[in-house]
């Protein structure tokens, strides 16, 4: 394999993780919240409301089952508002960004609904306010649960950002698209292959490690 | 402290509306112990959640310290809760903080300063005696360190009210004494007023100083300990009482065909209960030596009930028929009371 090859290899998988990490963190933080008020507004929470819990379980329903590929496509004039341009990596965060967030804000939802009642309870009967449960008693009971679901996020964005690679995205799809098919460089293909195996494998373990770190249910 | 008056609970649900509690009215003293007691479903987690306002009464009053609880807007009833300690059956900590953070908790949420957390859990830790464990996760104690934590943190805004809600249900006896122990040492230190809720008898006798007893979502009986344990009135209340008697009729009494009432030639089986003064009676010798009764002593037991001595005696007593009924008649003369609870013949 050519040094240009290595070069072209490792400038991919840095677009790669740049579009990952860009997107994911910025679903985290749009989910975050979804996945809270999803949460809270469920039947027999701590701000119980119907209206708001069917009408952002519809919104979050309907992103969710459109195919990736589909929604980036029809989101394109809100990609050039945002980012001026359609194609290139920073245009391709947009969809990926906006095809994870309903996904993180369910993971979120169940990771926050696996918190013990009773625990929610006793911090009631203490006199804490909603705004305190959520922040004090929900998110850092449920965060090793939240980690691993963010992992699993990431994993499918590494998924997404290849195809979003295949349209003018760049990352290591676009190189496995191009070389590795196009022009049938079988090495590059493998390539490329291996390192999102490896970067899979890699944020699957950084992320079970970190939840492991935060789960005070298991230590003994 | 507490008054209820008059508070009805209805859940509604699809299967229909259950009344879970009527028209219960109890008032709790400062500084009391109150128990409690009654059967699985019977309404008590119910109850005491209402004291709270974890659960809206459907009717009546709460009144905590002088004040309606069920008037209250949520930040009104947020700073009244900080006021009533709870703690529960499951303990229902933070896994996710340590001791020294769960017992903060309360306290972070007044918004108390770093400094004066750190004073008052240090010193609620050497309370209940975990300063040892104070960097512990949950997950790390027994069931019995849990529920000193718990403890611990229901303390922690130093509220004039502890509920408890089963506390001990989950702990083994030993464990149970130890936190009830503690529970009495911080009703007496702290003179906080302690509700608990409980299907144990044994803890109610252990420390109650009152006791209510719940049945169907309705207070059957009520009085002081003494009164409720030395002459309950209802056949529950009966039962609870029999639960925790040591000298249980002997299986080879329980073999023998007890019946009611007397014929001539039985032999009594009859169980004497001792209270305060009349434990000083001479029953026994006089039984035997004025109305000539051959007296045979099954099982004795003598224990404090609030600070007071109640012994039980169970006997068995043969003498002829106007032997028989004198003896009775002489000690049902007497201030202690007599349970004849069959014959044989
Ligand atoms: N949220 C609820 N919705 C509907 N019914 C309820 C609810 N909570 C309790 N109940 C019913 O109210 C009755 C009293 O329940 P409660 O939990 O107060 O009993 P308990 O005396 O505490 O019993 P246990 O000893 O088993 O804890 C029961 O019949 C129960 O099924
Ligand atoms: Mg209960």
């Amino acid at each position: 394999m050519s040094a240009n090859m290595v070069n072209m290899l490792l400038r991919s998988l840095g677009e790669t993780c740049y579009m990952v990490l860009v997107s994911a963190a910025l679903a985290t933080l749009f989910g975050m919240p979804l996945g809270v008020i999803l949460t809270v507004t469920g039947k027999g929470h701590i701000l119980e409301n119907k209206v708001i819990n069917r009408s952002l379980g519809a919104v979050v329903n309907a992103t969710r089952s459109t195919p990736f590929i589909i929604l980036m496509v029809a989101i394109i004039p809100l990609t050039r508002l945002i980012v001026g341009s359609s194609i290139g990596t920073t245009a391709a965060i947009v969809p990926l960004t906006i095809s994870a967030t309903p996904f993180i804000a369910r993971i979120i939802e169940s990771s926050l609904l696996e918190v013990d009642p009773g625990v929610i309870e006793a911090a009631e009967s203490m006199g804490a306010s909603p705004m305190q449960i959520i922040w004090k008693v929900l998110l850092p009971e449920s965060m090793h649960s939240i980690v691993l679901g963010v992992t699993l996020a990431m994993i499918s964005l590494i998924g997404s950002s290849a195809m979003a690679g295949a349209l003018g995205g760049g990352g290591l799809g676009d190189l496995a698209i191009r070389y590795g098919y196009q022009r049938f460089q079988a090495d590059t293909m493998v390539a490329t292959v291996i390192i999102l195996i490896v970067l899979v494998q890699l944020v699957q373990t950084v992320g079970n490690r970190i939840s492991a770190h935060l789960n005070k249910t298991k230590i003994k | 402290m507490i008054e209820l008056q008059h508070i009805n609970k209805v859940y509604h649900s699809n299967t229909g509306d259950l009344q879970a509690l009527t028209d219960i009215n109890l008032s709790i003293g400062e500084g009391e112990i109150f128990g409690i007691i009654g059967l699985s479903g019977a309404g008590k987690s119910t109850l005491v959640r209402c004291i709270n306002m974890l659960e809206t009464p459907t009717s009546g009053t709460v009144l905590v310290d002088g004040q309606d609880m069920t008037k209250m807007s949520p930040s009104q009833l947020r700073k009244a809760r900080q006021n009533i300690g709870m703690i529960f059956q499951h303990f229902n900590l933070l896994s996710s903080r340590t001791v020294y953070g769960n017992i903060a908790f309360p306290l972070e949420i007044q918004g108390k300063s770093g400094d004066e957390i750190k004073k008052k859990v240090d010193s609620l830790l050497e309370l209940v005696g975990l300063t040892d464990r104070r960097d512990h996760y949950p997950s790390q104690l027994s069931g019995g360190q849990k529920q000193r934590v718990g403890i611990a943190r229901a303390l922690a805004s130093d509220p004039k009210v502890l509920l408890c809600d089963e506390a001990t249900s989950a702990l083994d006896p030993q464990t149970t004494e130890s936190i009830l122990e503690l529970l009495r040492d911080i009703n007496k230190r702290l003179n906080i007023t302690i509700v608990m809720i409980t299907h144990q008898m044994n803890v109610v006798k252990e420390i109650c100083d009152h006791v209510a007893v719940i049945e169907a979502g309705r207070i059957i009986e009520e009085g002081s300990l003494y009164e409720v344990f030395t002459n309950p009135k209802n056949p529950t209340t009966k039962e609870f009482v029999a639960s925790t008697r040591t000298d249980i009729v002997p299986d080879l009494v329980k073999q023998m065909s007890l019946h009611k009432p007397y014929k001539p030639g039985d032999k009594a089986l009859v169980r004497l209960h001792f209270l305060g003064d009349s434990a000083g009676e001479p029953v026994i010798a006089v039984l035997i030596k004025k109305y000539n009764v051959d007296v045979n002593i099954l099982s004795g037991n003598v224990e404090t009930l609030q600070n007071i001595p109640y012994g039980t005696l169970l006997i068995g007593m043969d003498a002829d028929e106007q032997h028989m009924k004198d003896a009775m008649d002489y000690l049902r003369s007497l201030s202690l009371q007599i349970e004849v609870i069959g014959y044989v013949s």
